[in-house]
């Protein structure tokens, strides 16, 4: 139906398209450590070697676990399998909760002791009025 | 097959179009806005901040979806050697981006309150930033090439290279750890957001496609007249 050229534009352009998307998916697949935002404490305690550099350790933050005194915040963030202490001084944002998702950035100290320089708060994807959630609580 | 696409006839619907497109926006938008801002409820964590989403969301929808009809129609601009379609993606890449632009501006705005700050170079917002600099190449494509033929091999290349990073920021906040959430609307399965919120979501959605119709139609209707006074009755 459609001539000779038509045909081999449309094998071109498909084959630079499957090129391409091959090495995008090779590009991130190697870079993948540093393409994610942070690590969670499972990954922490398994990590062969501790940096000094800043990192991000994200997870939920552990039921009450928050201690608050004038000059610091005491946390652990858990991802229901290992936990991590966070120590932090400053203003933490407002979504900052108990058993709520949050990214601390800072330094490792030990496997169990973090250093925090950061807390954002990870928002999740559920969305209600608080009529709704009152009523989910209740059931 | 494409006998139908005659600039003349083109011109015909798309000179009288925009009015009526002007209408339609301004209800749909009045309506949505007035949903968005007032009726719906607040967020049980969030509370008002959460109005936001309903420019975010359906902005960073659009700039999607235009940058996906530019590389579908470039591409087979380029396969059946047809200019229209080269026309039509120019026209509706600037209302794209300008979207693109308000979703990150709109998330930054969203992320001060909630994350705790303006940006993160997590894979969503980064993957969104590279999006607005393949829209900005495409349009800069345009006005730096002054040989046709050239134009369309050049915005059909970036296009081909901006289309990968598409799939990558639907996926990013399902393949990695990143600071922004997941979808909260999904198709095959219960989304995760009240239908008190969804509605106007959905109404702000359609007002923005309506905005980018609009700018389309605009835009095209320069292109036609060019055409015209260049003489030319076929494409």
């Amino acid at each position: 139906m459609y001539g000779r050229k038509v045909k081999l534009r449309f094998i071109f352009v498909s084959t630079i398209l499957l090129i391409l998307i091959l090495t995008v998916f090779l590009v991130l697949k190697s870079l993948e450590e540093n393409v994610v935002y942070f690590q969670s404490p499972s990954e922490i305690n398994s990590l062969t070697e501790l940096t000094n550099n800043k990192i991000r350790v994200g997870g939920m933050v552990k039921e009450n676990s928050i201690s608050m005194n004038s000059n610091e915040v005491n946390f652990i963030i858990t991802d229901f399998k290992n936990e991590i202490n966070v120590t932090y001084s400053g203003a933490v944002p407002n979504l900052f909760e108990e058993g709520k998702g949050v990214v601390a950035e800072g330094i490792l100290k030990d496997r169990n002791f973090f250093l925090a320089t950061k807390i954002l708060a990870k928002h999740d994807e559920n969305y209600m009025p608080p009529e709704v959630k009152a009523a989910l609580e209740e059931n | 097959m494409f006998k139908l696409l005659e600039p003349n006839k083109i011109f015909q619907i798309t000179s009288k179009a925009p009015k009526y497109v002007l209408f339609l926006f301004v209800v749909v938008l009045s309506v949505g806005l007035v949903e968005a801002l007032i009726l719906s409820p607040e967020d049980y964590k969030q509370s008002d901040a959460v109005r936001i989403m309903y420019v975010h969301v359906p902005a960073a929808w659009i700039s999607l979806g235009i940058f996906s009809s530019i590389t579908v129609l470039s591409i087979s601009g380029f396969i059946f050697k047809n200019k229209n379609f080269f026309l039509i993606s120019k026209s509706l890449a600037p209302s794209g981006f300008v979207f693109n632009i308000i979703a990150l501006v709109t998330g930054s705005i969203w992320g001060k309150p909630t994350w705790g700050t303006w940006w993160a170079w997590d894979a969503r917002i980064t993957s969104m930033l590279i999006l607005a600099l393949f829209y900005a190449l495409y349009l800069i494509s345009w006005r730096i090439y002054e040989n046709e033929e050239k134009v369309f091999k050049i915005s059909t290349f970036i296009t081909i290279l901006g289309i990968i990073n598409v799939p990558i920021i639907k996926y990013s906040v399902d393949w990695w750890n990143t600071l922004h959430q997941p979808a909260s609307i999904n198709i095959l399965s219960e989304s995760s957001i009240h239908s008190s919120m969804l509605y106007p979501l959905l109404i702000m959605t359609a007002a923005f496609a309506l905005f980018s119709l609009l700018i389309f139609l605009m835009k095209y209707n320069t292109e036609l007249i060019k055409i015209k006074n260049k003489g030319l009755d076929r494409l």
